[in-house]
C-alpha cells in the first residue's frame, strides 16, 4: 500500500471514529491504534489477574463465612474480568502466551497499586471502596470506546464491579461501628490506601503523554485530573459516614470551584512503584510467573487427554 | 518439560433465556470441548446470565471480510422494493 493511501484509509478510520462508528477486529486500522489497544487492553488485563494476589492474601483469614464467600466471588470475578480482557485483546492478533509472556517478562505493566501490601483486614475493605471506586471512575467512559471487542467487555466488567465496592464499603462500616481498636483499624487502612489510590487515575495532565491521542480514539473520555476531581469529590462524604479522617491535611471544601482542593501527590513515589521498586513488585511478579510454571503439567495432560479422546472418536468412526 | 503448546481457542455463544436466540458472548481457551462449557460457564455465566451454552471452536468459523462489504452487501442496495414503505397506498387504508 502507498503512503497516499494510507493516509486516506487513515482520514476514513478517524472520521468513522468521530461519527462514534465502532471498529471491529476485521477492519482496517492504523498500525498505532493496534498497537495502543494490545499495550491498554493487555495492561488492563494483567492489572486483574496480579490484582487478585492481594486479596488472595485474605481469603483464608476471612472473619466470617460471610466475608469470605463475598471476598472469594470477589476474586473470581477479577479472573473472570481478566479472561474478558485478554480475549479481547487477542482479537488484534496477539497470542495469549504472548501476552503472558510479556506480563512475566516485566515487558507490560500492570495497575501499580497493586503493589502495596495487604498488611490486616481492614484492607480489604479500602480496596473494595476506594481501589475498585478508582477502577469503577476509570472504567466507565470505556463501555463507549471505539473498539467493539473492548467496548463489550467494559460492559460486563462494569456490571460486576458495583458490588466490589459496597462489598469493601460494607466491610469499613462494620468496622468503623465495632471497638476503637477496629475504628483504628479502619482508619490506619485509609491512611495507606488513600495516596495510592489517587495515583492509580493516572500522572497529572501536565505529564500524561498519551491523553490528546487516547480522547480522539475514545480510549479516554476524561482527562486523569478530571477523574481523580470526580473521585475525591464522590470518596470525601463517603469518609464522614464512616467517620474516618482522610490523611490529606490541604483538603477542604472549595464553594468557588464546587470541588474539593486537595495536597500535592508524592509522584516520586507513583514513578518509583511503576519502576520496579514498589514494596510488592518481586513478589507480585514471581507469585504469578510460580503459578504459571507450576501449571504446565496441568495444561499439557489436559491437552494429552483431549488429544487421546479425539483419537479414540476417530478410531471409533472407523 | 512441556511442550508449550497453547490450548485451542473457543468462541462462547449463550442463551440468556429460553425464547432468546444464542448470542456472542465472547471467547476463551479450553483443551477441550467439555472443558470449553465448562470455562464457559464460569468466566460467562456467573450470576445466571444464561440457560444454554454453545462452544465452537474459533478456527472453525468462516468469517467475511470487511473490506469486501461493497460487493458483499451491494445486492440489497438497490431493492427498494422490498420494504413496505414502496408501496403507495391510500391513507384511508388502515392496518396494513
Amino acid at each position: 500500500m502507498s503512503e497516499q493511501e494510507v493516509k486516506n484509509l487513515e482520514e476514513i478510520f478517524e472520521a468513522r471514529i468521530a461519527r462514534d462508528e465502532k471498529i471491529e477486529p476485521k477492519d482496517w486500522m492504523p498500525e498505532k491504534y493496534r498497537q495502543t489497544h494490545i499495550r491498554q487492553m493487555s495492561q488492563h488485563a494483567h492489572s486483574e489477574i496480579v490484582g487478585m494476589l492481594p486479596e488472595g492474601n485474605w481469603i483464608t483469614r476471612a472473619p466470617s463465612l460471610r466475608r469470605k464467600v463475598a471476598l472469594l466471588a470477589k476474586v473470581q470475578d477479577e479472573a473472570g474480568h481478566g479472561l474478558y480482557l485478554y480475549s479481547a485483546t487477542e482479537t488484534l492478533g496477539i497470542s495469549r502466551d504472548e501476552l503472558y509472556e510479556q506480563l512475566h517478562s516485566g515487558k507490560a505493566k500492570y495497575s501499580s497499586i497493586f503493589n502495596y501490601p495487604t498488611l490486616t483486614w481492614a484492607d480489604m475493605g479500602a480496596i473494595g471502596w476506594l481501589v475498585d471506586g478508582a477502577a469503577i471512575i476509570n472504567q466507565v467512559p470505556l463501555c463507549n470506546t471505539s473498539f467493539g471487542p473492548y467496548a463489550r467487555a467494559m460492559v460486563r466488567v462494569c456490571k460486576e464491579e458495583s458490588f466490589h465496592q459496597r462489598q469493601g464499603y460494607e466491610i469499613m462500616l462494620t468496622l468503623c461501628n465495632g471497638t476503637e481498636v477496629q475504628k483504628e483499624m479502619a482508619q490506619d487502612a485509609l491512611n495507606r490506601w488513600w495516596w495510592p489510590s489517587l495515583m492509580m487515575l493516572g500522572p497529572t495532565d501536565d505529564m500524561s503523554v498519551h491523553t490528546e491521542q487516547s480522547m480522539k480514539w475514545k480510549l479516554k473520555r476524561k482527562t486523569n485530573d478530571e477523574l481523580r476531581q470526580q473521585f475525591i469529590d464522590q470518596t470525601v462524604p463517603q469518609a464522614d459516614i464512616l467517620g474516618l479522617t482522610i490523611p490529606d491535611s490541604d483538603l477542604k471544601w472549595n464553594e468557588e470551584t464546587g470541588h474539593y482542593d486537595f495536597g500535592e501527590i508524592d509522584w516520586d513515589e507513583f514513578w518509583q512503584v511503576v519502576k520496579g521498586h514498589g514494596p510488592c513488585n518481586k513478589e507480585r511478579l514471581q507469585t504469578r510467573v510460580n503459578a504459571w510454571e507450576n501449571g504446565q503439567w496441568v495444561r499439557d495432560a489436559a491437552l494429552a487427554y483431549a488429544e487421546k479422546q479425539s483419537e479414540r472418536k476417530i478410531k471409533k468412526a472407523i | 518439560m512441556g511442550n508449550k503448546k497453547e490450548w485451542p481457542l473457543w468462541e462462547v455463544f449463550v442463551r440468556s433465556k429460553n425464547g432468546l436466540e444464542h448470542r456472542h458472548f465472547g471467547s476463551l481457551h479450553a483443551a477441550d470441548a467439555e472443558m470449553a462449557l465448562e470455562n464457559a460457564r464460569d468466566v460467562y455465566t456467573r450470576r445466571s446470565e444464561g440457560v444454554s451454552i454453545w462452544v465452537v471452536e474459533s478456527e472453525h468459523i468462516t468469517a467475511s471480510n470487511p473490506e469486501h462489504n461493497g460487493e458483499l452487501f451491494e445486492p440489497a442496495q438497490d431493492k427498494v422494493y422490498r420494504h413496505p414503505t414502496f408501496y403507495d397506498l391510500p391513507d384511508e387504508v388502515k392496518h396494513m
